[in-house]
């Protein structure tokens, strides 16, 4: 266990360091137009923008750049080319919008993602399973900013049910914490919804041919024990590996969802940032969730091996 | 015992399996239906130019601003003073904005929404026919030949997985529209819509090497190649001669999965003003520019998006049959994008 932690370890910070290296090639190797250049603005002259690039270190070899810009992720002095901020306190004050969002919506889906599976499965081959299939397979081929679109002009503009956007810290108030959030959260639900009842319904379909299920049926349990018991319990590790991947992917900001309700969290200051073409708060991003994925993925995998003893740790699966 | 009308009696031994997953694929009445509504959209999007020349008279970027049209025998300004675009025409002007107008620019909507379609499409199809064509190389490379090979393609696709995907593509999505691409003596420039479909392409195709290289893997420990090899078949000719038809029904539903997942990305990318640029039109750029209307004429952005879902929905519910008719035991489903099985990450990890 011990030696699966430390391999585990070394190996996420190898897939960071490739990751880091690889945003900061997109970005310098790739033909776009020169930091300094644009930083100087309308009246640069070629005085200023040699300072611009003696000050900022532009003029230095690649490796050289590389390694100052790590540097200051790591000691927090990350200042962005554009705005002049820091980059660190920035991503800092967009956590809490980020967390709320994507835990929440979290929530959501895991919830009804379970019961309409669970509801799939035992009812399988009829008219709700077929509607449920249908339904689920809609959540999962819905482009986001369509359904964002419907909620805002159905909840928001004609109806004001909800208020369009911005974020309320929870510490403020709860209750309009919660009121902004409602649709955010139930846009970013949706497609998961889809995607996990599904899951559930073809791992339970297939628990249900197992000998234990026939096992436990014949021991006299009712059927409702059955399901619950034997079939939903064993069917429900997969379930717990892709809410690991996907809680991870989206902790480092769900941007399109955080852009289109004015959230201010970390996946609208991603979306800024690239549009401005400004690396240095780039960089700090992708390493924030990339970290948060790599991290999510071991978890996943440690906690796997304690779910399904099968799995032996640091061995070839099968 | 007499014996039901629908108890399925085994199929003769008539056929080749391909066959026999056609006829399964024939009984499927909801795939088919969901066939027939792509087939529905394809048509809409290739009759395009017709309907552009002779029933709205006009082309996907033609300006109208300041035109006034005559419709149910009254004159009606196409943009009117406040900037707000004309509503859905319908027959009343001859099928001339039929949907509409687009914004303060007045283009023709039904028009946009044809030729948008074709972008889209196009798309979503090049880029899927990339991530299927790259996965399975790297797939089959991977497995076939384990050792170094592997090794090497599997931490490619670990750093690439470890990216947050959209940021990924829209990261190489932004660098690419600004400087173009150059490869040797090949320049793409940076409104092409091949931009977006290398993108797309690309960031997929981590999701399709592994479950692609797992299936390899248990494929060559199988008789066939051991005879094959034995008959004297080089490594290429074993990958891509006896492995690769072997693997070909899961290739097709991975394509199609493929397809409604590109489209998706795409649609996002465009939104975001990252994908397709102007002057071509994709749904997804639509939706973008009808989002800033949303209070006003929120069918902009709602009928694009529209035909997005249905468009991706019928290629979903088509591709379920087609897996269910092709290999009924597959494993490879709908959710074989949103995550991998732990027992495939463990395999990532072993040294």
């Amino acid at each position: 266990m011990g030696r699966f932690v430390v391999r585990r370890l070394i190996g996420m910070v190898a897939v960071l360091f490739a990751v880091s290296v690889l945003t900061f090639l997109i970005f310098n190797v790739i033909p776009s137009s020169d930091p300094a250049q644009r930083m100087a603005g309308k009246a640069a002259t070629p005085r200023l923008v040699a300072s611009i690039n003696e000050e900022w270190g532009f003029d230095d070899p690649l490796p050289q750049q590389y390694l100052t810009t790590m540097k200051k992720v790591f000691s927090g002095d990350l200042i962005s080319y554009f705005g002049r901020e820091n980059v660190n306190e920035r991503i800092v004050e967009g956590i809490p919008a980020t967390f709320s969002l994507c835990l929440g919506a979290a929530v959501i889906w895991m919830f009804f993602g379970l019961l309409f599976g669970y509801l799939s499965a035992v009812r399988s081959g009829g008219l709700l399973d077929r509607g449920l299939t249908i339904a689920a397979v809609a959540g999962i081929s819905m482009p986001v900013p369509v359904l964002a679109a419907f909620f805002l002009t159905y909840l928001t503009y004609k109806t004001e049910v909800f208020p369009s956007g911005g974020f309320v810290e929870f510490g403020e108030s709860p209750l309009e914490w919660a009121e902004h959030l409602v649709l955010p959260w139930v846009t970013l639900a949706i497609l998961y919804v889809g995607f996990y009842s599904r899951v559930l319904r073809s791992n339970m379909l297939d628990a249900m041919d197992e000998d234990y299920v026939r096992t436990a049926r014949a021991k006299g349990l009712s059927e409702r024990r059955v399901m619950t018991r034997h079939v939903l319990r064993n069917s429900l590790v997969p379930i717990v590996t892709l809410f690991g991947l996907d809680v991870g992917a989206l902790l480092g900001g769900a941007i399109v969802v955080e852009g289109i309700f004015s959230l201010n969290g970390v996946g609208q200051y991603a979306f800024e940032a690239l549009k401005n073409q400004d690396l240095p708060p780039i960089m700090a991003i992708v390493l924030f969730g990339a970290f948060f994925i790599v991290l999510f993925n071991s978890l996943v995998d440690i906690a796997y091996a304690y779910l399904d003893p099968r799995v032996k740790l640091g061995e070839t699966a099968r | 015992m007499a014996s039901e009308p629908n108890v399925e009696v085994a199929p003769a031994p008539a056929g080749s399996p391909w066959r026999l997953a056609g006829r399964r694929l024939r009984r499927n009445r909801v795939a088919l239906a969901f066939l027939g509504l792509f087939v529905l959209i394809v048509a809409f999007c290739l009759i395009a130019p017709l309907w552009a020349s002779d029933v709205a008279h006009t082309g996907p970027n033609k300006t109208h601003t300041l035109e006034k049209i005559e419709a149910g025998g009254e004159t009606r300004e196409v943009v009117n003073r406040e900037g707000k675009p004309i509503g859905p025409q319908w027959f009343e002007a001859g099928g001339r904005f039929f949907l509409g107008a687009d914004g303060r620019l007045g283009r023709d909507e039904m028009v946009r929404l044809m030729y948008g379609g074709r972008t889209s499409l196009l798309v979503g199809f090049a880029a899927a026919l990339i991530m299927t064509v790259l996965g399975t190389i790297l797939g089959l490379l991977a497995g076939y030949y384990r050792g170094w090979a592997d090794t090497l393609i599997a931490r490619s696709m670990d750093v690439i997985w470890a990216f947050p995907v959209t940021l990924l593509a829209i990261a190489l999505g932004l660098a690419l529209a600004v400087g173009g691409l150059r490869i040797g003596p090949l320049h793409v420039s940076g409104d092409s819509i091949w931009i977006p479909v290398l993108v797309i392409g690309f960031v997929f195709v981590p999701y399709m090497v592994r479950p692609i290289r797992g299936e390899v893997l248990s494929l060559r420990e199988k008789e066939f190649v051991e005879a094959a090899e034995a008959q004297g078949a080089g490594p290429l000719r074993v990958m891509f001669g006896e492995l690769l038809p072997n693997m070909l029904s899961t290739i097709i539903v991975f394509f199609t999965l493929n397809v409604a997942n590109a489209m998706l990305l795409e649609a996002l990318l465009s939104f975001l003003g990252v994908g397709v640029q102007p002057p071509n039109t994709s749904w997804g750029t639509m939706m973008s520019s009808g989002f800033d209307l949303l209070t006003s004429a929120p069918l902009l952005t709602l009928l694009p998006g529209a035909m997005v879902l249905l468009t991706v929905l019928a290629v979903n519910v088509f591709g379920d049959g087609l897996r269910d008719a092709l290999d009924p035991k597959s494993k490879v489903r709908l959710e074989a994008h949103s995550g991998l099985s732990a027992a495939e990450t463990l395999e990532g990890i072993a040294p």
